[in-house]
Formats: structure tokens, C-alpha cells, sequence
């Protein structure tokens, strides 16, 4: 037995050997074909004296984009471009998820209802909704937010300085400066102490069964971190009012309709899906989890909201992170309705510079390592509310 | 061990597929493979009106088409043998590029970034366009230099978004913005004042205009903000496939020159100036240094007609886009279009 074991022949039939080989030929076989087909691409590229390489991202673009939250004009590389597209898309997706959480939530409870009015509206809005692809439903909001508001020479005044018309929402704003991002930056790091502090007081009150109120000290916490930067930043206080112009209001803080009807499409279509989870997640907790609960004397509102929804999130967590991904791509279809997201800006650039697969690879990298964070985050979440097994 | 093979199989057939990916470009073998396959292969706008749409039978028309149409008459001797492929603004090179057409038909501006560092050379200008602005007459406006804080309309995927920041930028107009990949709300975007002002090319709003409900109720501003010479395409590296659309653009060009018309050609056969002789193939041999039959030029203007006579069929004064020769009259009339001689 011996000798026949180191045998080359016998050692071919050897499981774990096999295994290691076929995974060693499949991916040989997968990096050799992908340097084939770069070889290829880049062979016929050059033969057909095709510019490639991504030198001109550091050219200026040359065009302007009608909303950025970075300074941006014209004379910028079209590197810095791609950016500004890829924070409007991000800018949309975050309003879009938030907005769509909360609507699924809401719908989701209400498809359950014992009242009929409410569990039949509910399932309205989610088959209407769920059965149309989104594309349409962004050319209807579109189309309906330009038709129903008047233009911009007629804007309806519906508060002092606030303009609403299909040339979007006006209100007056602040003249934004770095000042002022450091007074925020204070705010939101105060609030992420409130929040440590409050599990604290709460960990501490679980544990010893005692605590002292917890509530002065997130006050302070809140409060304190941006009073201080007010004081070191002193930022101005200077209001930038919307004006009337020949053709545009100009100044204050403009919310397109581009925006709008993007995000009410994105929001309204992701929500109805998310219903469906909500319910799903709800049903799947026993009966006899809802009994246990009212025989301690919780009523409905305080059972669904301690005991229910903790145990429905895990079932729910999973598809949520793939509603959210899809609402994150397809926020792609801005393009249709003009709104600047990053596909657009690639198009733009793509169309000017001529170099598409360069562009198509950035892009599609771009959203492929935004997904990977956006599953990342939400596996992390996933793993806090997962059961723990012991 | 089979499931493997199969795998292996599939793999090598995607990377072959792909491989065919970027057709080759010798010399000649655009000509070759033409005449092989018994058509030509041109790519023509999806819907242009004036220049390439489908008409109620589905046949293609347009001032692009009759161009292809030109060239098959020119190669094969018929105006049938071309097949039409409709490409988008954003697809148009890469499917010249791929070998997917053989020439593109279709508004494309002629540009020095696009000549150099696509791999493309450009045929003679077909019609000299530029970028205009519209606006609703209500507004009062004159020129395009009031247009300060105005939300523009505009089109992605051409030079538009540039030649309008080149023309504001140094003016220190400032403006909005809004870009719509479909033209059907970038249309409705402006005539239900989302925008100010709409624009494109020149010919292009002329069709938008024709389409409105009042089209009283919108001006056309004089200023035109760049060049746009439109150009038909060919792949870089085949001079003699280049040299036959270039010489077939400019026989339909010279014979608006000379007065030889569809209804005409064939009493101009017997015309006794030489240029003409050798241009319609009576003397010489103008289609065989073409490598093309050296009744080519004859062909293509007894099939279609000449330049003038295209233009006024699809694009002129009688026509729904109703424009006037402006730049696009012959260089004898005071316009810019010119063929070099026949000899």
C-alpha cells in the first residue's frame, strides 16, 4: 500500500488533491481568459488608434452640472466631475432609503390591520405601485410635478420667501461657508455622544438595577459641542434670500424637481417592496408571541413595538439590505428625468472624451464598491439583531 | 468531469465572441467586404427629422439615408442595397469603431478631438449647422446675452453642453442646467417652462418649433453659438473607402455646380465639358482609380439626384423643418459648400 499511495496516478484519485487541482485549473482558466480579453481590447484599441488609459480624468470637463454639493464649474478635470455626480447619487439614494423605510414600515403594519378600509388601501399602494416598472412611475411624477406647478415667473408664494413652482422648492438658506461645516460636524459629533451616552446610562440602569436620569447629561451633549464651535468658528450669519429675476429666482436653497420626482419614484416604488418584507417579517413571529405578550398586560401598540418588530427584523434585515442595493442602482435611472447623477456625468464624459469602456469600467467599479459597503453595513447591523446562539 | 468540459467550452466561446469585438481595418477591406456581403451598412440618426426617420411604411427618408443611398448607387449601381442601422448619439463611434457599419450617416459634427483620437477620419461636410437657442416670444428676449440666471434644456451626448459653457463662460452668463437623456421630456421640459430656453442644433430646433402646438409662440435667437459641420464617418486606415464617400459627396456637390440633375443626367452624358465627361464616366478613368464602376457618379445622381435637389427634398423651404440654404449654398452663391475638381 506503501508504494502505491505516492504514486502519480493514485495520487489524481485523491479527494482533497482533486479539489485543490480543480480549483487551481477554474481559476487559471478565469485570470488567463480576463488577460486575453484585456490584451485583445487594448491590441485592438491601439491598432485602431483608439485613445485608451485614463489620462483624462485630470483634463478639465468643460461642462457645467446643475447641482453639486463640492465647488465645482466648468474649468474642473472631469475626474472631479465624476465625483460630483457620484455624491448626487448618493446625495438621492440616502433620502430614497430613508424615505422608503419609513413608508414600508407604516404600510407594512397597516396591510396587517383588522380595520378593512386600511388593509385594502394598503394593498392598493403596494400592488400599484410594486406591478409598474419604476421608469414610468419617474416620467409620471416628473411629468406631473412639471404640469400641476405653474413656472417659475408665476411661482406660487405659498410662505414669505418660499417659492414653489416647476422650476422646484425655494426657501431662503444660509450663505454656507467652512464655518458653518464645522459647526455641523460639532452637532453630529454631539449627537453621537448623546447617543453613547444614553446606552451608558441605560446599560448601567439594566445592570444594577439603579441609574440617575440620564436625560441632563445628553442635553449637555447635545448642546455643548456646537455652542463651543459657534464660539471658535464664529461662523456669519447672513441669510441668502431668494430673489426674483427675469427668468429665475435666484439665491436660497433650491430643491430641483429633478430632485423631487426622482425621489418621491425611487422612495414611493422601494417602499411598496419593503411593505411586503415588513409583513412578511411580522407574520413570521409566532402567534404565541403576540399572546405571551398581552398576557402580561402590553397592549397592541406597546407588543408590536417590544416585542414583535425586534423579533420580526431578523427575518426582515436580509431582503431590506437587497431593497436598499436596488434603490442605490436604481437611482441610475435619474438620466431619464435629468436629474445629475453619476451615469449621467459618465455619459456626458464618455461622449466628449470618446473612451467609453474607461468609462463604463468606472462607473461600474463605482457602484460595485458602493454596494459591497452598503451589504457590508447592513450584514454588520444583521449580526448585532441576529439570534445569539449559545 | 463532463460539467468541466461543457464549462470550458462555454468560456472559450465568450472569449472568441469577444474577440471579434474590434473588426480589423486594412487597407481596402471595407470596400471587400461591402461588395461581399451586397450592402452597405450605415449608420443613420434613430429619428431626425428631415435627416433619418422611418417614414409610414416603415422606409427610411431623410437627407442622411439619401446620402447611403447615394453611395450604394455609386458602388452596386442601385439605391437599395444599403441597410440602415439606427445608432444613438452615445453608441454612434463605438458601433463605426466595431465594424458594426461600414460609414456613420448622421449628424455628426466633424470635431478635432474626434478626427485624432478616435481612430475615425471624416468625409467632406454635408451640411454646415451651429448651435441655436429658443425661447418663448413672451419672454421679450433679443440675443442670447440676457439669458443671465435662465434654466437651459439641452440634450447629453454631444457637444452642446460644451459649446453652450464655452459661449456663456466668458460672457459671465450664468445658468442652469437641466440635461434629459430621452428628447421627448427634454421637449415637454421647455414648453411647459421648466426651462427658459431650449437648445441644439439649429436644423434640430426648427423640428422642435414644428412640433408645438403654436409655434408662433417661440423664436429661434439670432446668435449662433458654434460650428457644427456635420460630416458622414468612416473607420481611420482604409484611404480607399474614405475616398469613395468623400468623392461620392462631392459628385452630388459638383453636379449642382454643373446643372446635372436626376431628370437631366442622361442628356448630360453627352455634354461636352470635359470636367463633366469625366465626372459621369464618359471619358476617362475617374471610378476605376475608386476601384468602383466608372459609371459610379453617374449612378448615384441619376438614383437621387444632386446635392440641391437632396436639400430641398428633405430639409428645404417646402418641407416641414422649411429651412433655407443659408451656409448650405454652393460657394458660387455665397454659401460654403464646395467640391474640389474632377481630374
Amino acid at each position: 500500500m506503501a508504494t502505491s499511495d505516492s504514486s502519480p496516478v493514485r495520487l489524481l484519485y485523491d479527494v482533497r488533491v482533486r479539489a485543490v487541482l480543480y480549483q487551481v485549473v477554474a481559476v487559471a482558466l478565469v485570470v488567463g481568459i480576463g488577460f486575453y480579453l484585456f490584451g485583445t481590447v487594448s491590441r485592438k484599441l491601439a491598432d485602431q488608434n483608439i485613445a485608451t488609459g485614463f489620462d483624462y480624468l485630470s483634463r478639465p470637463a468643460g461642462f457645467v452640472i446643475s447641482q453639486s454639493f463640492i465647488s465645482y464649474d466648468s474649468g474642473n478635470t472631469y475626474g472631479r466631475a465624476i465625483l460630483v455626480g457620484l455624491l448626487n447619487t448618493v446625495w438621492v439614494s440616502v433620502f430614497a432609503v430613508a424615505l422608503s423605510s419609513v413608508l414600508g414600515l407604516v404600510v407594512g403594519i397597516a396591510r396587517l390591520s383588522r380595520n378593512p378600509l386600511l388593509s385594502t388601501l394598503a394593498l392598493l399602494y403596494v400592488e400599484a405601485l410594486r406591478n409598474v416598472p419604476l421608469l414610468l412611475y419617474l416620467f409620471l411624477w416628473y411629468a406631473l410635478i412639471v404640469a400641476v406647478f405653474p413656472p417659475v415667473r408665476e411661482a406660487w408664494q405659498i410662505l414669505p420667501d418660499v417659492f414653489l413652482s416647476n422650476g422646484g422648492l425655494i426657501v431662503p438658506s444660509l450663505r454656507w461657508s467652512s464655518a458653518h461645516t464645522g459647526v455641523l460636524v460639532a452637532a453630529v459629533l454631539g449627537i453621537v455622544l448623546a447617543c453613547f451616552i444614553a446606552s451608558a446610562f441605560r446599560r448601567k440602569r439594566v445592570a444594577t438595577g439603579q441609574g440617575r436620569m440620564a436625560w441632563p447629561y445628553v442635553l449637555l451633549a447635545l448642546v455643548i459641542p456646537p455652542l463651543l464651535a459657534m464660539l471658535v468658528f464664529q461662523p456669519d450669519m447672513v441669510v441668502n434670500w431668494p430673489e426674483k429675476g427675469r427668468f429665475r429666482i435666484t439665491g436660497g436653497l433650491q430643491v430641483t424637481p429633478e430632485f423631487t420626482a426622482l425621489l418621491v419614484g425611487l422612495g414611493l416604488s422601494a417602499s411598496a417592496g419593503i411593505a411586503e418584507i415588513v409583513r412578511a417579517g411580522i407574520l413570521s413571529v409566532g402567534r404565541g408571541q403576540w399572546e405571551a405578550a398581552r398576557a402580561v398586560g402590553l397592549h397592541d401598540r406597546q407588543t408590536m413595538r417590544l416585542v414583535v418588530l425586534p423579533q420580526a427584523l431578523r427575518v426582515i434585515i436580509p431582503p431590506l439590505t437587497s431593497s436598499y442595493l436596488s434603490t442605490f442602482k436604481n437611482s441610475s435611472l435619474a438620466i431619464a428625468i435629468g436629474y445629475p447623477d453619476l451615469v449621467m456625468v459618465s455619459n456626458t464624459t464618455m461622449n466628449q472624451t470618446g473612451q467609453a469602456i474607461e468609462g463604463i469600467a468606472i462607473f461600474m467599479l463605482v457602484y460595485l464598491g458602493m454596494s459591497i459597503t452598503i451589504s457590508m453595513l447592513m450584514n454588520w447591523y444583521n449580526a448585532r439583531v441576529a439570534l445569539v446562539e449559545r | 468531469m463532463s460539467k468541466m468540459i461543457t464549462k470550458m467550452v462555454a468560456f472559450g466561446l465568450a472569449a472568441a465572441a469577444f474577440s471579434v469585438f474590434a473588426a480589423p481595418a486594412s487597407a481596402q477591406a471595407t470596400l471587400e467586404a461591402v461588395r461581399k456581403r451586397g450592402k452597405v451598412l450605415c449608420g443613420v440618426s434613430p429619428t431626425a427629422p428631415g435627416f433619418s426617420y422611418a417614414d409610414d411604411k416603415g422606409v427610411r427618408q431623410g437627407f442622411d439615408s439619401d446620402i447611403c443611398r447615394a453611395l450604394s448607387s455609386a458602388i452596386f449601381g442601385a439605391p437599395d442595397k444599403v441597410d440602415f442601422v439606427p445608432l444613438n448619439t452615445n453608441v454612434r463611434f463605438q458601433g463605426l469603431q466595431s465594424g458594426e457599419v461600414d460609414l456613420l450617416s448622421r449628424q455628426t459634427t466633424m470635431t478635432f478631438s474626434r478626427d485624432t483620437s478616435l481612430g475615425l477620419d471624416f468625409a467632406p461636410v454635408v451640411f454646415y449647422d451651429g448651435q441655436g437657442l429658443m425661447v418663448a416670444s413672451k419672454l421679450g428676449v433679443k440675443s442670447a446675452a440676457e439669458l443671465s440666471q435662465s434654466a437651459v434644456c439641452i440634450l447629453p451626448g454631444t457637444t452642446t453642453l460644451q459649446n453652450l459653457e464655452d459661449y456663456f463662460k466668458p460672457r459671465n452668463i450664468k445658468y442652469e442646467a437641466v440635461v434629459f437623456e430621452n428628447p421627448d421630456e427634454w421637449r415637454n421640459a421647455f414648453f411647459s417652462g421648466r426651462c427658459d430656453v431650449i437648445t441644439t442644433d439649429r436644423s434640430d430646433l426648427a423640428s422642435v418649433r414644428a412640433i408645438a402646438n403654436d409655434p408662433k409662440q417661440y423664436v429661434i435667437l439670432p446668435e449662433t453659438i458654434s460650428k457644427e459641420p456635420l460630416a458622414p464617418v468612416v473607420r481611420q486606415n482604409d484611404s480607399n473607402w474614405r475616398d469613395i464617400v468623400s468623392w461620392t459627396v462631392n459628385a452630388l456637390i459638383a453636379a449642382e455646380e454643373y446643372g446635372i440633375t436626376k431628370g437631366n443626367v442622361d442628356e448630360q452624358l453627352k455634354s461636352k465639358d470635359p470636367e463633366i465627361q469625366r465626372m459621369l464616366g464618359v471619358n476617362g478613368d475617374l471610378g476605376k482609380m475608386l476601384n468602383l464602376d466608372n459609371k459610379w457618379a453617374y449612378n448615384a445622381i441619376k438614383q437621387l439626384g444632386n446635392y440641391g435637389e437632396l436639400f430641398e427634398r428633405h430639409l428645404g423651404e417646402k418641407t416641414p423643418l422649411g429651412l433655407s440654404r443659408g451656409p448650405n449654398q454652393l460657394w458660387n452663391k455665397g454659401g460654403l459648400i464646395y467640391s474640389p475638381p474632377f481630374r
